[in-house]
């Protein structure tokens, strides 16, 4: 008896030991070394893989930038500057301070501007609608309303408006990743710097179409008159195929430009209401 | 009774404008002639705005191979050449002309006497085709020199006449066979002629009694024409189930039908190759069939190519008032109209107006895995998998399970339980992985 079990505590203990001893010998000869700073930077991004940097996932992201060992040309959008310098530091190097982005939906044709003329059914999504036809309000440019950015959003940052059939961006939670920017099969939505105070400026329209018909379909559509780039002192109004453009690198915010639109195309945001008008206009004199 | 094996769907054939005789439409006060009423490039306008212009006249010129000439199909001044908003609701370039009188260019022969001898070499018969713009008129209006210029190395057999009309309503074709019988008999000799064969088969579904006695009745005359009763199934017009159904080849997959040496014309556009080949008359008019339960008076009018919808539906006792949805084409593959003026083209083979209560779709349900889409499909594809697929953007995928061969006939659609948008869904994937293999090339 004593001895079966010396003898399988003997045998299955060399064994172990043996098959131990290859296992060691294969790890260290076959072992991969890595930079533990990947695994660093690694935890400090935010881990939800949305590529709006460009890679596959946080993890590629890291690998990129510390083989890279710079960070020009990374960005981690929902991350922000925080999370870069926080990267930066892993790395030894010195984070810039970047511009914050936010996610902007160029379309304000309502259900009350643009009346639906039509009834669409079919699969709901704005993939196969852009596909089948111009829009429920006929506007060829306009939101379809079928919410496949709010689909794509992985930061719960966008919802539909069940009033207006249009999506709306939640400013807090947007990164600015861009997964709307690529679903959207008619490029409505668009990254605009935050501005300060998350002050913006932009015309909400992107309709081409000249201007006598883009207001037929809808009331509130950019028509191309111009009188924008006529107020606009700093050149950051462009107007092109019947539709005018906010550089946003190039606005000052001086808010001048949403008084002369004859369809309230451009909208401003997050500004205080409006103080009587000649003070203001002084303002932007001096600037 | 032949037909072809696999899947297909027998919905109520509801021909109810099959005894009505094709009546020739008033011409409306403007046209606006679409410059892309085919498959491939957009022809281009060869008139200038204020000119006058002659019924037949050549306003629009395709320039690429696979396009299409058109021709005016009024006499009048064009105002314009501008984007007008078609049957989806995008702007397309079009020509629009004010309607003034009738008078026809010189060199078309108007009478309706049948000419039976055809001189022309199969060059020029292909040419005359060519500069007559004629397109494939069964819906997808694909440019029908480029079918019967058969390529290099390969060899015609067969030329297989469509005349199933297998979609429901649709009676245009029929009527078509019925009252211009001689005439399509010529247009086949002239088809046989211009791509070198010597026989060639008339499919004809058997709902179509009269039409299948009266054209095997002709045929005798013809050497080497048949007629061939079809079992009613859908979709059996589709080129690859027609060319199963009467000489029982397969088309390979991604492949076109002159592999199997065969070539499939349409009634229809037999009988425009007839008139533009003997006549001289371009493409400028065809017939549409306007139907629907509550239309007042169904029937089949011979409309000039640029005609408003609105006026079709007016020539048939108007919009009745409980309308829900009217469709251009068969109910099965046509598209739903957002606009009422857009104007009838040269693949328009119906206008169907349906009420409001049989134009709304079923609600959504799960899918109940009863592979009933499947056991349908005539292309032996899995329907359920590819919309799937296409719904989770697995565009690779879809690819692999053959995606680009769906026909998208709707059958899968038609036959689920559960109401799922399958088509909708195979055509986003369909559209994306076209793309993604444009691309690649």
């Amino acid at each position: 008896m004593n001895e079966i079990v010396l003898y399988s505590v003997l045998s299955i203990g060399s064994l172990g030991t043996l098959m131990a001893l290859v296992l060691y010998i294969v790890a260290q000869r076959f072992k991969v070394i890595e930079d533990p700073r990947i695994d660093q930077v690694e935890d400090k991004l935010p881990g939800a893989n949305c590529g709006g940097c460009g890679y596959a996932g946080c993890r590629n992201f890291a690998e990129e930038i510390v083989k890279a060992g710079t960070l020009e040309g990374f960005n981690c959008p929902p991350g922000g500057s925080e999370v870069l310098s926080e990267v930066a530091s892993v790395l030894g190097l010195e984070a810039e301070e970047q511009e914050s982005m936010v996610a902007v939906v160029l379309c304000s044709g309502s259900r009350q501007v643009a009346p639906p003329k039509t009834r669409f059914e079919g699969l709901n999504t704005c993939e196969f609608a852009h596909s089948l036809y111009a829009g429920l309000s006929g506007c060829p440019y306009g939101c379809l309303g079928e919410g496949d950015c709010v689909v794509s959003c992985n930061f719960d940052a966008m919802c539909m408006d069940e009033n207006t059939g249009l999506p709306v961006i939640i400013e807090e939670k947007c990164v600015a990743c861009g997964a709307c920017v690529k679903a959207c099969p008619r490029n409505i939505i668009e990254l605009r710097k935050k501005g300060k105070k998350s002050r913006r400026i932009f015309v909400s329209c992107i309709n081409r179409e000249k201007g006598g018909v883009a207001r037929k379909n809808c009331k509130v559509a950019c028509i191309g008159c111009g009188r924008c780039v006529k107020e606009c002192k700093f050149e950051a109004i462009t107007l092109e195929n019947n539709l005018a453009y906010i550089d946003f690198n190039k606005c000052t915010l001086c808010r001048k430009c949403p008084q002369e639109c004859p369809t309230s195309a451009i909208h401003e945001i997050n500004f205080p209401p409006r103080k009587p008008k000649e003070k203001k206009e002084n303002k932007t004199a001096e600037a | 009774m032949k037909t072809f094996k696999t899947g297909g769907v027998h919905p109520p054939e509801k021909k109810f404008s099959e005894n009505q005789p094709i009546e020739v439409l008033p011409l409306p006060e403007t046209v606006s002639i679409p410059l892309s009423q085919h498959l491939g490039a957009p022809a281009v306008p060869v008139i200038n705005k204020g000119d006058k212009v002659k019924t037949g006249q050549l306003i629009a010129k395709g320039e690429s191979f696979i396009s299409a000439n058109i021709h005016s199909s009024v006499t009048g001044t064009v105002t314009k050449i501008d984007d007008v908003i078609d049957a989806s609701g995008y702007r397309k370039k079009a020509v629009i002309i004010k309607v003034e009188e009738d008078q026809w260019d010189e060199s078309i022969d108007t009478s309706d006497t049948l000419k039976k001898d055809c001189d022309l070499t199969s060059e020029d018969i292909v040419k005359k085709v060519n500069q007559m713009g004629i397109v494939g008129m069964g819906g997808a209006a694909f440019p029908s020199h480029v079918k019967l210029s058969v390529p290099k190395g390969k060899k015609a057999e067969y030329l297989l006449i469509n005349g199933a009309e297998c979609e429901p309503y649709l009676t245009s074709d029929h009527r078509l066979m019925l009252e211009k019988g001689e005439e399509l008999m010529v247009g086949i000799t002239i088809k046989m002629k211009a791509l070198g064969v010597n026989k060639s088969v008339i499919g004809i579904e058997k709902n179509k009694p009269d039409a299948i006695e009266y054209l095997c009745e002709l045929a005798k005359e013809y050497e080497g024409i048949t007629v061939e009763p079809l079992k009613v199934k859908y979709p059996q017009g589709g080129e690859k189930q027609l060319i199963k159904a009467l000489v029982n080849r397969e088309v390979p997959s991604g492949k076109l039908p002159i592999e199997v040496g065969c070539i499939v014309h349409n009634v229809g556009t037999t009988f425009a190759v007839y008139e533009a080949v003997q006549k001289n008359k371009p493409l400028i008019e065809r017939v549409v069939t306007v139907t629907g339960i509550n239309i007042e008076k169904p029937s089949n009018l011979l409309a000039r190519i640029g005609t408003p919808v609105s006026a079709i539906i007016e020539a048939a006792g108007g919009i009745p008032s409980n309308t829900g949805k009217v469709v251009s084409g068969g109910p099965m593959m046509g598209k739903a109209l957002s606009n009422f003026e857009a104007p009838v083209t040269k693949g328009t083979s119906g206008i169907l107006v349906f009420p409001k209560e049989a134009s709304q779709r079923v609600t959504q349900l799960n899918c109940i895995r009863c592979a009933k889409c499947v056991n349908t499909c005539p292309m032996t594809l899995e329907p359920y998998l590819l919309a799937l697929l296409s719904d989770k953007k697995r565009y690779e995928m879809c690819e692999n399970n053959m995606i680009m061969d769906c026909i998208e006939c709707g059958s899968c659609h038609y036959v689920c339980p559960s109401g799922r948008p399958l088509l909708d869904n195979i055509r986003v994937g369909k559209a994306k992985v076209g793309q993604v293999i444009r691309e690649r090339k």
